[in-house]
């Protein structure tokens, strides 16, 4: 099959399983069964790209000009490719997690979800593959605006004002800054097409590109640095898959690879370098990881830890951009793959424990790993990985980071990396070992609930070894085992992003 | 062909009288349909004459230019000839049904008469190249207008008629004062011959004071912020039908004589030179956007709120002037199309609405999503295209506006426009959140009951075109940019 028909089948599947969904909604088994083929045909056409572009082939497709040099086009870059390989593979996932936890759940408007989840992914790739701002600003839009029923699929009011503020952060960002930068670029440059080493001419004033800089980091809003990270704690009133989703397969991850490629391919590593504003830029982002640590640190609540580590995550990631070094930007794009694997599997397991044991508090959550172990041992290693230490992948990622700063000599952000990676590591694993090596909650509330049901359950009789294990329904469970595995294997294996990763910067 | 311009304007006003003899209201309808699309395809035909071989004159009754009419069509004229014809033939369209519902039977005869009086006054004041011709078909227009108002069902609407009447004839009267001193000062009406003589007398008070009356005459007819009083409530009471024809078609029309005045009659450089003409435009213009905006976000009655979103929107329109490039006007020019196409499916919606539930307050919206599904849908999509979102209409007028801005040095402008945007987000998102977040009141629980087909499928013609024009930007684009080089003096195509 022609490169350039795969590129597009990247964007028509998604649509044409959006279609399948609709059709098939009555039934929920097919309606998954949909879902979950268009995945695996996404993510073959996917890997079927990957030779093709570490080679090197130019993959292009151009679809029409909305306006006299303002195309909707498309192009294959390694990045780009990083990303649709990424999110294809989490959105099979994802699917898989999500029949589990929506029945299981009892959730309504099911259809509705799904082919909102298909859009999105199709959003996704065009975000992924846009040879052009123009092109990426558009499926920026799309995705903001089909992500939005989604975070309020529960229709309560605080899921409306949850909405509205996921609404109006994203909005307001995109067409506040992000609009006006790319009218400033095309302005400067005369041109909007992505070009390895930045398109603007030597000679631009700095003053300028400081201007446009902060327009870029301020504009794209899905990346969520302090202070336009609002957005992601107000969208935990979501469902958990979707959770997932704006976390880990879309719409941040879309965010920090959007502020990646403005920084490799609008302004160059080189030019990136010599602006003033970059230097602020990197404290900024630098405070916005420090910041949201210890915010996540008095965070109570499961969801909304992880919603504060996510923004400050995502802060290593434009932290590693704006380094503008080459070790800075490779583990800047392998964060979006490590965060991407450990984030997905903690917001599953939050999910697995609300569904199974319907806890929601991280004071509840001691003991519980008795109850549920797949799914605490999957939470202890997403939690290693997003910490960065082995035996998972995010080891890569921190490490190249660290890399970055010490080729930057940025000796102050260092230590800061540092210092926040034992903040992380105070936020997150207290949470799985407690739940393993701590009696349940109080001692009592497990206890007593083993003795009431005792009458009526003789298998759960004593105290202690009492309690039964019951996890969460079955494709729920796999999913959160196969991305567990997955931060593993990254560790052994990184080099099937490393490569690609090389061949874009 | 050589007759096409009269063509244009006495169609319909020969029309209007024989609606009188049909009588019958579903064979007026259809005449007055008729008459529309006449109308539209001959603006059609002049669009491509007038882009091919250049402006085309037309001497009324054989009297050449400076004793008789002259008609005088170039691409500015045609353009805008094309957006009044073709609005109205989609408002038309859906006319039937809405106004069966809303206007008592003896009464709708003369309502489609008098908007064929109204659609031949609008055309009449953009086609002829006589500016005491404009007046008469300014008062031709204002006079149906007014009367189709006071049509309207609630009681307020003869008040809200009465208002505009004042307001409106204030309006005329002073354009009629401005052209009186111009033919004091120059002997001559015809705009071509005006242009060539002002220069010779520009110094001379009395010609500015003719340009002051014409300004703020105009600016009264076309709502420009804070001369926007009698908009809101002439909008929220006429009949649905009425509101979305005028809103479409009227206040464009007048930015059309705001244009023709400033940059063919007296010329840029006068309008700019005697007058701080520029910090005037632009700051009233950002004034409208504003404070419209802001006040739109606090209305219940939602034909209201876009109402005053219509004046926001004419702020736009007139900043671009203010800024006074090529691509300024290129960008009005294109909001002058866009926002009709806007405007005139967002309140063809609204007709639906008021068909189906009889009401359009904020309440009957809750739940919409369910009960009337395209017809939500259109109202969505069609404010997505009033935010300016990319592959909407809305964002290429947008897009020329903030460039025109930026271009020309006014980061602060560019800025200003784009926040401008975000308070039409937060104005349209209460009609999508009540529309798809929240459940019907128990009244009407659940029943699906959608507006009449002959209502939404021009509703949806319109919301289609607002999608078609976002993503094949060709003809307006190119249509404008031609329009603006011939403005400011630029090669004629």
């Amino acid at each position: 099959m022609n490169d350039s028909t795969l590129l597009q089948l990247g964007l028509l599947i998604p649509l044409l399983a959006l279609a399948g969904i609709q059709l098939t909604g009555r039934r929920a088994n097919l309606r998954e069964a949909v879902s979950l083929i268009a995945g695996t045909a996404l993510l073959a056409a996917m890997a079927s790209l990957y030779r093709p572009v570490i080679d090197g082939q130019v993959i292009a497709a151009h679809w029409l000009d909305v306006l006299p040099g303002m195309a909707l086009a498309f192009r294959v870059e390694p990045l780009g490719l990083l990303f649709a390989l990424v999110a294809s593979f989490l959105w099979i996932v994802t699917t898989l997690y999500a029949i589990g936890y929506m029945r299981g759940h009892g959730e309504r408007n099911q259809t509705r979800f799904f082919s909102l989840f298909a859009l999105s992914i199709a959003a996704v790739m065009g975000i992924a593959f846009a040879e052009n701002l123009f092109t990426l600003f558009v499926f920026y839009e799309i995705l903001t605006l089909c992500t939005y029923p989604l975070v309020t699929h529960a229709g309560t009011d605080k899921a409306r004002k949850g909405g509205r503020v996921y609404l109006s952060v994203l909005l307001g960002t995109s067409i506040g800054f992000f609009l006006l930068a790319i009218v400033a670029t095309w302005l400067l440059a005369g041109t909007l097409s992505f070009k390895a080493g930045g398109v603007f001419a030597p000679g631009t004033s700095t003053a300028l590109l400081s201007v446009l800089l902060v327009l870029y980091v301020f504009g794209v809003g899905k990346a969520a640095i302090m202070p336009f990270h609002r957005w992601l704690p107000a969208a935990m009133v979501a469902p958990t898959p979707v959770s997932a989703l704006l976390h880990a397969v879309a719409v941040v991850k879309a965010g920090v690879f959007v502020l990646l490629k403005v920084c490799l391919m609008i302004f160059g590593l080189e030019t990136l370098q010599s602006i003033p504003a970059t230097e602020w830029l990197l404290y900024l982002a630098g405070a916005s990881i420090l910041l949201a640590s210890i915010v996540a640190l008095r965070q109570q609540n499961l969801k909304k830890r992880l919603a504060y580590s996510t923004v400050s995550q995502l802060g290593y990631i434009t932290l590693g951009a704006l380094l503008a070094t080459s070790a800075g930007a490779t583990g800047s794009a392998l964060h979006i793959v490590m965060h991407a694997f450990g984030k997905i599997t903690l917001f599953f397991c939050a999910g697995a424990i609300l569904v199974a044991a319907h806890k929601t508090e991280i004071g509840e959550l001691r003991g519980i790993g008795r109850q549920m172990p797949v799914t605490m041992t999957a939470f202890l290693i997403a939690s290693l990985c997003i910490i960065g230490i082995p035996p998972t992948g995010g080891t890569w990622s921190k490490w190249y980071l660290m890399l970055g700063t010490f080729e930057a000599q940025q000796w102050l952000l260092m230590a800061l990396l540092m210092a926040s990676s034992l903040l992380s590591i105070a936020y997150l694993l207290p949470i799985p070992l407690r739940a393993f090596f701590e009696g349940s909650g109080g001692g009592s509330g497990g206890g007593q609930v083993g003795v009431e049901t005792g009458g009526e359950r003789p298998l759960t009789a004593g105290q202690g070894e009492a309690v039964e294990i019951r996890e969460a329904p079955l494709p729920s469970l796999i999913a959160l085992g196969v991305t567990a595995a997955g931060c593993v294997y990254l560790l052994l294996y990184p080099d099937v992003f490393y490569l690609l990763i090389k061949a874009g910067i | 062909m050589s007759h096409l311009p009269i063509l244009q304007v006495i169609l319909p006003l020969v029309a209007a009288p024989s609606c009188l003899i049909i009588r019958r209201a579903s064979l007026v309808w259809l005449f007055t349909l008729g008459v529309s699309l006449a109308a539209l395809a001959v603006s059609a035909l002049l669009l491509q004459q007038v882009y091919t071989t250049g402006p085309v004159s037309y001497a009324l009754g054989g009297w050449d230019a400076p004793w008789g009419i002259e008609y005088r069509i170039d691409l500015l004229n045609a353009w805008v000839l094309l957006i009044v014809s073709a609005l109205s033939s989609a408002v038309i369209a859906a006319a039937h049904s809405s106004v069966a519902r809303e206007l008592a039977a003896g009464r709708q005869t003369l309502f489609y008469t008098l908007y064929l009086l109204c659609f031949a006054g609008l055309l009449g004041i953009v086609a002829t190249g006589d500016v005491f011709n404009v007046f008469v078909f300014l008062e031709i227009s204002s006079l149906a207008s007014y009367a189709l108002i006071a049509l309207g069902r609630d009681r307020r609407a003869l008040w809200a008629s009465f208002q505009y009447l004042i307001m409106g004839t204030i309006g005329a009267t002073f354009i009629l004062i401005g052209i009186g001193f111009l033919y004091m000062m120059t002997g001559t009406l015809n705009m071509a011959d005006l242009a060539a003589r002002l220069p010779a007398v520009g110094d001379s008070t009395t010609v500015l004071a003719a340009f002051a009356f014409v300004f703020v005459g105009i600016c009264l007819k076309l709502a420009l912020f804070p001369l926007h009083l009698w908009l809101p409530n002439a909008y929220s009471y006429a009949p649905s039908i009425v509101t979305a024809f005028l809103a479409a078609t009227a206040t464009k029309v007048a930015l059309y004589l705001l244009l023709r005045f400033t940059v063919t009659v007296f010329g840029v450089d006068f309008a700019l030179a005697s007058l701080p003409l520029e910090f005037l435009l632009i700051g009233l213009g950002l004034a409208g956007v504003f404070v419209a905006s802001a006040v739109a976000i606090y209305q219940l009655d939602i034909k209201r709120m876009f109402a005053y979103s219509s004046v926001a929107q004419v702020g736009y329109m007139v900043v671009g002037i203010g800024i006074g490039t090529a691509t300024a006007l290129q960008a009005t020019l294109l909001h002058l199309f866009n926002h009709a196409l806007m405007k005139g499916g967002l309140f063809l919606a609204l007709a639906g609405l008021v068909y189906q539930i009889g009401g359009c307050r904020i309440d009957a919206f809750r739940g919409l999503g369910r009960t009337m599904p395209w017809t939500m849908a259109a109202i969505a999509i069609g404010g997505i295209s009033l935010i300016g979102m990319p592959l909407t209409a809305g964002f290429v007028s947008k897009w020329y506006l903030v460039m025109a801005a930026i271009d020309s040095g006014l980061w602060w402008l560019g800025i200003l426009i784009v926040l401008g945007s975000l308070l039409a987000v937060i104005y349209v998102w209460r009609l999508v959140e009540a529309g798809y977040l929240q459940s019907p009141p128990q009244a009407l629980a659940m029943i699906r009951s959608e507006a009449p087909l002959g209502l939404l499928l021009p509703t949806w013609l319109l919301i289609g075109a607002n999608l078609y024009f976002g993503i094949d930007t060709r003809l307006p684009v190119a249509v404008t940019a031609a329009a603006a080089q011939f403005l400011l003096g630029g090669a004629a195509p």
